[in-house]
Formats: C-alpha cells, sequence, structure tokens
C-alpha cells in the first residue's frame, strides 16, 4: 500500500460518494456544490496520473467557470425542487436495476473475455523530459490539429446556436453612448442666460 | 523498514507542513498590518489621521479588531441554510491561504514549486467566486443574494481576460512554473514590454476581488453590505481575512508575472545586497498601495460599465495582444 | 502539408464561407438574409465542385490518416452539399413567409454541410465523432429556430436530448473500441477487429454494437428512430425538407465507410444487427404510416422506411450491395427534396398547412403541382418506371445475390404495403372532392425545382448508367471491388 493508491482509493471514494449525493440531494444547490467536490476529486485523479495540466484545466474551466453557472442559474430558479425531486425514490429501484444489470453485463463481458484480447501496453502519456503542458501542446496543433480545429467549429456552433435561440432584439435598447457622453462640452450643455425679474424665460 | 518509511513519508510531510505553518502565520500577520495601511492611506487620502489609538500610531488596531470580532456572539439568521452559511466564508479563506503554497517570495522559497504554478494560481483564484456565492445564496436575504449573482458574473467575466494576460506572459517565457516566470524576467520585467497587459491584469485583478471601484457586490449605498449583510462576528472576521489574502494574492501574483518577483531593480552593487524576499514585499507593498489608492481615488463604477469593460474593452484587448506577442515572438525567431 | 489541406479544402471554403456570411449578417445594417442565402448557396456550390474534382483521384488521406479522401467521399460530398443548397433555396420564400428569415439559418446550415463533410471523410473515431458534433449541433439549433412555437421549440429540446443520448452511446462504444484496438484509426481497428473461429470477443462486440447504436441514431434506423415523426412535425417544414435529406446520406455515407473499412473483418458481427435494424425500419415505417393525417409526419415514417430499404444493401456487405446503397440514398434525396418542394408549396389562405386532407382534388386546382407530387409518390412506392423502382431493385438484387433471400422477401412485403399510403396521397389529390379552400399556387423556385426533380424521377431509367456507374466507382473505393452493379445494370435492360 503506496501512498498514490491510499490516494487513489481517497480520491476515487469521495468522488464516487459525492457523486452519489449530486443525484439524491433534495437541494439542488447541494447538488451543484457535490458536483464541484466530484470534479476536485476527478482533478486529484488527474494529477495521479501524473497530468497535472489537464487537472487544473478541469478546474479552472469546470469548477471555475460551468460549475459556477450552474449555480448561478439553479440558484435563480424558484421551483419548488423538492417536490420535483420527490419521485426520485419511486424511480430508484428500476434505475438500480438497469444500472446492476449493465454493470454484472460489463464485468461479464470483462471478466470472460480479457483472457480472449491481447491488450496492448499503454504508451507512455509524456515524452521524457517534458512537462505535461508542453507535450500537449507539441501535439495539439500539430498532429492533432484537424480534432482542435473541428472543437472549435462546434464551439462556434454552440455559440451561434444559443443566440439565434435565446436573443431577443429590442426595439428599445437603453444605450449608453460613452464616445458623445465625453466628447459633450460645458457649452453643449449649460447656457447662462440673463433672466430679467419677472418675465421669465 | 522503519526508517525508510520515516525518510520517505513522514519527513517530507513535516517538513511541508512545518512551511506551510511558517507563511500561513507570517501571512496572516502581514494581514493584519496590510488592513491596517489600507485603512492609513485612505485616511491619509482625505486628510485624516486614521487609527492611532491602539499601540504605537495604531499599528495594533487590526489585531483589537480582530479579537473584538472573535469574542462577539455568533449570529446566523434562522431561515438561512446553516452548513453552507458557515462554509462560506472558510471557502474564500481556504482558498486565499492556499495559493500561497506555490509563491516563491525569493529563489526556491515555495512550499511547493510544481511545474503548473501559474494555473494553480489562476485557477485557486477562479475558484474565489465560491464563498461569496455561498454566502449569499445561504443567507436567504434578497441583499446577500444580489450581492452574489452580481459576484459571480464579474468575477467570471474578468477570469476571461486575466486568463489571456497570463497567456501572454507564457508565451514570452515558455514555462508554467514561476520561478522560471521571474527569472525570465532578469533582463527586463514584464510590466515594460507588456505595459497595457500589465494595466489590464491590474484592473482586472480590482475586479475579481471586488475591490473599488469594482465592490458592486458589497455595494454598501445599494446593497447594505452585499453578500456580507447577515454576517457578523468570528464568519465576518473570517470573510474578511479572505477577501483581503485574496487582495494580497493578486498582489503578488502582478509582482511575480511582471515585476521581477524577487529580482532587484537592476542588478548592481546596493540592490542586490539586499535579499531576494525584501525586494518581493516591497513590489508587493508598492501594489498594494495602488490598490489602496484606486479606492481611494476612483468612483465606483455602474453594473453596467463593469460589463462593459470587461467584455468590449479587455476581451478584446488582451486577445489582440495574445495574437500580437505571439506573432512577435515568432517572427524574431524568439519563441521558446 | 499542403496536400493536405487541398484534401479538405471543400469543408474549409464551407467554414471559411460560413465565418465571412456570419460577420457580414453580423455587421450589415438592415435585413441582410437574402444576401447571405445567396452567399451560402454559391459557397455550397464551390464547395460541392471542389469535392467533385476529387472524383477520379485515388485514395489519399491527410491528418495522420485520420481524413480520408476518395471518390465515394467525392461523390457523396457533391450530393450532400447540393441538397444543402437546395434546402436553403427552398427554405427562401417558406421562411420569409412565416418570419423566420434569419440570417443565422444558412451560415448553420453552412456548417452543418461542413460537419457532414467531415463525417463522410472520417477515418478515425474521433474524426468521426467530431463531424457528427458540428453537423447534430446545427441540426438542434436549426430544429428549434421557430422559437415562438411551442412545437418546434420542442423539436429542438427533443432531438437535442436524445441526440445527445445518441453520441453518448457513441462515445461509449468509441472508448471501448479504443480500448480493445489500441488505436482510434479505421484502418488499424480493421486489424485489431479479428473473429476468433468465426466469432468476435464479446467484448469487443459490446463496443461495436454500441457504435451503431449511435450511428443508427443518426440515420433514424428503427429503433433508434423515436425523435423522428416529432422532430419532422415540429420543425418548420423547410428545415424538415433539410433533415431528411443531406443528413441522411451524410449518416449513411460514415456508416458505410466505418463498417466497410473499420470493421470489415467483423462482418459476422454486424451483419445480423443490420438485418434487423432493416427489416424493423421497413415494417415500422410501412404500417406507422398508414395512420397518418399530417404528411411531414407520415415523411417521417417514409423516411424510416426508406432507410429500411438502404439498409437492406447495407446488409448484403458487398461491392454491388454498396453502390446500391449509394444509388438508393441519391434517388430517395432526390425524391425526398421534390416531395418537400410540393409540401412546402402547401399554403392556404390561412397560412401553411400540412395535413393530408389539405391536399384533397389538388389535381384540379392546382394540376402542375398534383402531378409533380404524383410523381413522387409512386416513385417512392416504387413502382416502375419510376426512379425508386431501380433504387429498390438494385438494393433487392444484392441482398438476393448474398443470399439473403428472407430479407429480401420481407422487404418486398413491406414495399407493398408502403405503396398504400403514398397512393393514398395520390387517390386524395385526384379522386377526392376539392376542398373550400384553395391551395396558393407554388412559388417560381418551388415549381421549378419540383418540376426537375419529377422530370429525373420519370426518366431517370432512360439514361440511368452515368449515376449507376459512378456509384459503382465510389462503391469500388470502399470495397475494393469489381463493378458488379454495372453488370446488373446490363443484365437487366438486356432481359427488358
Amino acid at each position: 500500500m503506496t501512498l498514490t493508491s491510499l490516494a487513489f482509493y481517497l480520491f476515487a471514494t469521495v468522488a464516487v460518494a459525492s457523486s452519489f449525493m449530486v443525484i439524491s440531494s433534495r437541494n439542488p444547490v447541494y447538488s451543484v456544490l457535490f458536483l464541484i467536490l466530484t470534479f476536485f476529486n476527478a482533478a486529484g485523479l488527474f494529477v495521479l496520473l501524473g497530468a497535472e495540466f489537464l487537472a487544473l484545466i478541469l478546474v479552472v474551466v469546470y469548477v471555475g467557470a460551468v460549475a459556477v453557472l450552474f449555480l448561478f442559474v439553479v440558484m435563480m430558479l424558484d421551483i419548488d425542487f423538492a417536490e420535483l425531486s420527490e419521485g426520485f425514490l419511486q424511480y430508484m429501484p428500476i434505475g438500480a436495476t438497469v444500472g446492476l444489470i449493465l454493470l454484472l453485463e460489463l464485468l461479464l463481458v470483462f471478466g470472460a473475455s480479457s483472457t480472449l484480447i491481447d491488450t496492448k501496453p499503454l504508451p507512455q502519456a509524456t515524452p521524457d523530459g517534458m512537462t505535461n503542458a508542453e507535450a500537449l501542446g507539441r501535439v495539439l496543433y500539430t498532429d492533432y490539429i484537424y480534432f482542435f480545429q473541428a472543437a472549435g467549429a462546434i464551439l462556434l456552433v454552440a455559440m451561434i446556436g444559443a443566440i439565434v435561440l435565446t436573443l431577443v432584439p429590442s426595439n428599445n435598447p437603453k444605450k449608453q453612448n460613452i464616445a458623445a457622453q465625453t466628447a459633450r462640452t460645458r457649452d453643449d450643455a449649460v447656457e447662462t442666460v440673463d433672466v430679467e425679474p419677472g418675465q421669465g424665460i | 523498514m522503519d526508517s525508510v518509511f520515516f525518510d520517505t513519508y513522514i519527513w517530507p510531510a513535516l517538513i511541508v507542513t512545518a512551511h506551510s505553518l511558517a507563511i500561513i502565520l507570517a501571512l496572516l500577520v502581514s494581514l493584519a498590518f496590510f488592513m491596517l495601511a489600507d485603512r492609513k492611506i485612505w485616511a491619509a487620502a482625505q486628510l485624516r489621521k486614521g487609527p492611532t489609538m491602539v499601540g504605537p500610531f495604531g499599528l495594533l488596531q487590526s489585531f483589537a479588531d480582530i479579537l473584538k470580532y472573535l469574542l462577539k456572539e455568533v449570529i446566523i439568521p434562522t431561515t438561512a441554510n446553516k452548513p453552507v452559511f458557515i462554509l462560506a466564508p472558510f471557502v474564500t479563506m481556504f482558498l486565499a491561504l492556499s495559493g500561497w503554497a506555490v509563491i516563491p517570495v525569493s529563489e526556491g522559497w515555495a512550499v511547493a514549486d510544481i511545474n503548473v504554478g501559474i494555473l494553480y494560481i489562476f485557477a485557486i483564484s477562479s475558484l474565489g467566486v465560491y464563498g461569496v456565492i455561498m454566502g449569499g445564496w445561504a443567507s436567504n436575504s434578497k441583499y446577500p443574494f444580489l450581492g452574489a449573482l452580481r459576484s459571480a458574473a464579474q468575477m467570471v467575466s474578468y477570469e476571461v481576460s486575466i486568463g489571456l494576460v497570463i497567456i501572454t506572459v507564457l508565451l514570452c517565457v515558455g514555462s508554467l512554473n514561476l520561478t522560471d516566470i521571474v527569472l525570465a524576467q532578469e533582463t527586463v520585467w514584464f510590466a515594460v514590454p507588456l505595459f497595457p497587459m500589465f494595466v489590464v491584469f491590474f484592473i482586472s485583478a480590482l475586479a475579481e476581488t471586488n475591490r473599488p471601484p469594482f465592490d458592486l457586490p458589497e455595494d454598501e449605498s445599494a446593497l447594505v453590505a452585499g453578500f456580507m449583510t447577515e454576517y457578523s462576528s468570528t464568519l465576518y472576521v473570517v470573510f474578511m481575512i479572505g477577501e483581503l489574502a485574496n487582495i494580497v494574492l493578486m498582489c503578488a501574483m502582478c509582482t511575480i508575472l511582471f515585476l521581477g518577483g524577487w529580482l532587484p531593480p537592476v542588478d548592481i552593487a546596493p540592490f542586490n545586497w539586499v535579499p531576494g524576499v525584501v525586494w518581493f514585499i516591497l513590489k508587493m507593498g508598492l501594489m498594494f498601495f495602488m490598490f489602496a489608492m484606486t479606492k481611494v481615488i476612483v468612483p465606483r463604477y455602474r453594473y453596467d460599465q463593469l460589463m462593459r469593460l470587461g467584455w468590449k474593452v479587455f476581451l478584446p484587448l488582451s486577445l489582440g495582444w495574445v495574437v500580437l506577442t505571439a506573432g512577435f515572438l515568432q517572427y524574431f525567431g524568439m519563441a521558446s | 502539408m499542403l496536400q493536405n489541406l487541398t484534401l479538405i479544402l471543400p469543408e474549409m471554403i464551407l467554414f471559411l464561407g460560413a465565418m465571412g456570411l456570419l460577420m457580414i449578417g453580423a455587421f450589415s445594417k438592415g435585413d441582410s438574409t437574402r444576401t447571405v442565402n445567396l452567399g451560402a448557396i454559391a459557397i455550397l456550390a464551390l464547395a460541392a465542385a471542389t469535392a467533385g474534382s476529387f472524383a477520379n483521384n485515388a485514395q489519399a488521406t491527410a491528418f495522420n490518416g485520420a481524413f480520408v479522401m476518395d471518390s465515394f467521399a467525392a461523390l457523396m460530398k457533391v450530393l450532400t452539399f447540393v441538397a444543402t443548397g437546395i434546402a436553403i433555396i427552398m427554405s427562401q420564400g417558406y421562411m420569409r413567409l412565416e418570419k423566420l428569415a434569419r440570417f443565422e439559418y444558412p451560415v448553420l446550415l453552412l456548417l452543418a454541410a461542413a460537419g457532414m463533410g467531415m463525417m463522410i471523410s472520417a477515418n478515425d473515431l474521433i474524426a468521426l465523432y467530431m463531424g457528427i458534433e458540428l453537423q447534430s449541433l446545427a441540426l438542434y439549433v436549426v430544429a428549434a429556430i421557430n422559437r415562438d412555437s411551442l412545437r418546434s421549440t420542442e423539436a429542438g429540446l427533443k432531438y437535442f436530448v436524445l441526440g445527445a443520448l445518441s453520441s453518448g452511446m457513441l462515445l461509449y462504444g468509441a472508448s471501448l473500441i479504443y480500448g480493445f484496438s489500441g488505436s482510434t484509426n479505421f484502418v488499424e481497428i480493421a486489424a485489431a477487429f479479428q473473429p476468433q473461429d468465426g466469432i468476435l470477443p464479446m467484448a469487443q462486440v459490446l463496443g461495436l454494437v454500441f457504435l451503431l447504436a449511435g450511428l443508427a441514431f443518426k440515420i433514424s434506423a428503427v429503433p433508434f428512430h423515436m425523435w423522428t415523426p416529432d422532430v419532422y412535425e415540429g420543425a418548420p417544414t423547410s428545415v424538415t425538407a433539410f433533415f431528411a435529406s443531406a443528413p441522411k446520406l451524410a449518416g449513411m455515407a460514415i456508416f458505410l465507410r466505418i463498417m466497410m473499412t473499420g470493421f470489415e473483418n467483423a462482418l459476422v458481427a454486424w451483419q445480423q444487427i443490420i438485418i434487423l435494424l432493416a427489416i424493423l425500419s421497413m415494417v415500422l415505417g410501412a404500417f406507422a404510416a398508414i395512420g397518418q393525417q399530417n404528411i411531414k409526419r407520415l415523411m417521417a415514417y417514409s423516411s424510416i422506411g426508406h432507410m429500411g430499404f438502404a439498409l437492406v444493401g447495407f446488409a448484403a456487405a458487398s461491392a454491388a450491395g454498396v453502390s446500391s446503397v449509394i444509388l438508393y440514398m441519391t434517388l430517395y434525396v432526390v425524391m425526398t427534396l421534390g416531395t418537400f418542394a410540393c409540401i412546402l408549396s402547401m399554403r392556404q389562405d390561412s397560412g401553411p398547412v400540412e395535413r393530408i386532407s389539405d391536399l384533397a382534388g389538388l389535381s384540379q386546382t392546382r394540376p402542375f403541382m398534383a402531378f409533380c407530387l404524383a410523381v413522387m409518390m409512386f416513385s417512392l412506392a416504387g413502382i416502375p418506371p419510376m426512379a425508386g423502382f431501380f433504387g429498390k431493385l438494385f438494393v433487392f438484387r444484392a441482398a438476393i445475390d448474398a443470399g439473403l433471400y428472407s430479407l429480401s422477401i420481407i422487404g418486398v412485403l413491406a414495399s407493398v404495403v408502403g405503396a398504400f399510403y403514398y397512393l393514398r396521397i395520390v387517390k386524395v389529390m385526384y379522386l377526392d372532392a376539392p376542398a373550400d379552400e384553395v391551395n396558393e399556387p407554388m412559388p417560381r423556385e418551388l415549381s421549378i425545382l419540383a418540376g426537375v426533380m419529377t422530370a429525373f424521377t420519370l426518366l431517370f431509367f432512360v439514361y440511368p448508367s452515368p449515376l449507376v456507374e459512378l456509384a459503382d466507382k465510389a462503391g469500388a473505393v470502399l470495397m475494393q471491388d469489381g463493378m458488379v452493379a454495372t453488370d446488373m445494370l446490363q443484365e437487366h435492360l438486356a432481359g427488358h
């Protein structure tokens, strides 16, 4: 039992337990908080695998941005979630059964076939004398440029889609024209008038 | 066997713990003085004297304040979500403190000199929002909640430009290691060639730490005290320490990224006699002074102006600088 | 490197064009929809021409074998891009009248077309997934483009949720396949997926089944068809016309490629699955369409049925089978677009209508439209000498040659049942009394398109050999085999 495997079991157990809490919590805010805990433990697992760059990117992107928006939305929703999730336990047996069957099948399949298929040794993730980030950077823009750009295109479509489906052009937008504001001088705004008493302007 | 176990696990663990405790202690003590400095600078700008009563020149004022907060009764609103309410300030404080694990205050003076140090700091600082948003939501009250929502949107927005500024610096260094970043500035501090990015980073750091002029989450004239409205005594002081630790962390980050860390301004006789850690603290002090002066001088932004600045000015600007820097380095063959 | 970039030129044209049009749309003052529409059509034409120029080149790969360009890919890309272009042309008037005209629509279609091109040329699991996602994401959005309509948003959401589920299955299968082959490249997967003593190891089969399920969803083969009727009915009709044409082509193309190259040795494992999918799709397509009152829903079941017929040729797993699938899909797309040109013209004073009863007596009020639709229906039913008959003929011949007799018999029976509901539409148009409300005249571009498609469908039998030869060549590339379908055609023509 080395320290690494101890850490692995710790991260893995917490990850599984907290992901279970994600789906079983009554309060959706708790669900998101547990989701964040799950992400952290997944990041911990990445670190154990020697992929510290991925681990931190996972934290920055998922915990730092995606989950914040989840939390943001969940907190703003005014729905009685306790009532919504009441049906959860009702569906629990059937869900558990399906999951169990799937698990058994997989165990059966892998158990039976581990002897049939020659597994190949895993290729070394990071070449010697290179940091994680450097190793990723060397292939991301060369060998994997096609996939990388394709992923960019997919994100572009997602962005266009979000705008198409949600942006309602306003007929009367109240926009601040900062240039016009700063360009305004005293002469434009103030006029000195010599008012005669009792006359008005 | 026993000694091997001791040598490989126990001993390093003890050393790391001692390191961490030392740095946390030093940090907490210095935070007290930073808090005082903040008030003194503010007072001086308004031709006041600031705290003077506790200790010589009021030097012990912060300790007295902290003690007072700790001794008061903890009040938790009945409708608050208790576990999250209590968790929130501690999340803020622990995150801010854990960021210091990788900060090299002088050559080799870091608890953990990890390869992806800058990413670690970036990740930690982007998590700061959780304390605010959890505290705001758990209070179950409208002003804290509004403050939390403002804060979440604001911090996520400014994180984008902070990330891009960091990328610009990384392009010039070719490493994510904080020590390497400092050492790369031996000839010239990055504040000089990347001056616009320095400015963007400084302003984004203000927004990221909810400092004036971007302190809309705790905007006292509109939101009472924002997400901290319902907090009192110990929990409040923990929140305060967390926020301040975040600000100091940002100062340290500025120092490392743009002001050459522990390096002396010029590498000649009287300057390089001074130990690196002194330079580091001086530079951090300078950054904190700028933070404090901004608070004094600049009026608070309106929320839409804040968003506009983040998305329409800083994002294109920093993105453009990334492209420009990358193109420049590649063209002149300086890419590492 | 330059060689690599030439190979993806069609996709690059589409993608860069889409971004350019997006800029035009976003920054131009006033309504730029028309300009963007025309630009999109021009870009699609250019991309199709570029893709077509690869038709005679030998197979070449780019990006470490992730992207492959050969005559099969060239033919399928030309067809897909042209179908997308026609979908944009057909959408113009409809979208304008329905107040849905937005410049993002052609841009999304262009990006979807780029995704389809990537799918067709995918030679790697990651490339496959990227292409599918790029395509599907654009499709989810256009399905919901009528965001004020409950049914359209429901269609978009339903499509999205089920599409995400299918992508999940596909990814799960892909990860298993990667695990057992150590590579994501189709060629290397083929080397690893070798049956031992006539059976594939269970674990590999599991990965294959998940992948098949994910792909079957994309071409809406039963039992992965649940989304089709609702999405077809809910989405705006011009979007449905697009859904029924180009994505089906691209889906079938990648399905063919991955099975014929990546799993060519694992035929024993997947042939029976394809047979099952084919039977279920044909039977469900035939029976479920009978009760439909909504013509878009009917077309959904019709397209499910036609996917079943195409899969019959697929199941044959021979060069003749592959080229028959290509031919079938080509004719299917022509017929579908022709039919939708007529459906898009179904408009009365109250607005667009889509019930079958709204077609009553169309032969008296709008004879040209009725004629076109009737020809399309005859052809979809597979009645000689329309084009649809030849499609079915080749598919069934290939299946019989491969010894799949019962499959062919079920297929023929299903097409007889299917003929019933196609002919019912003809009966409604020609024998029923006209309804009170009269259909408005066909818009010009739709009548031209419908006329061209009708002429093609009617006259295909006069000179079918160019298309058949192209399909043959494309099929031969996948199978590296002889020109079987051409021989079949010669034989058939000689027989008459």
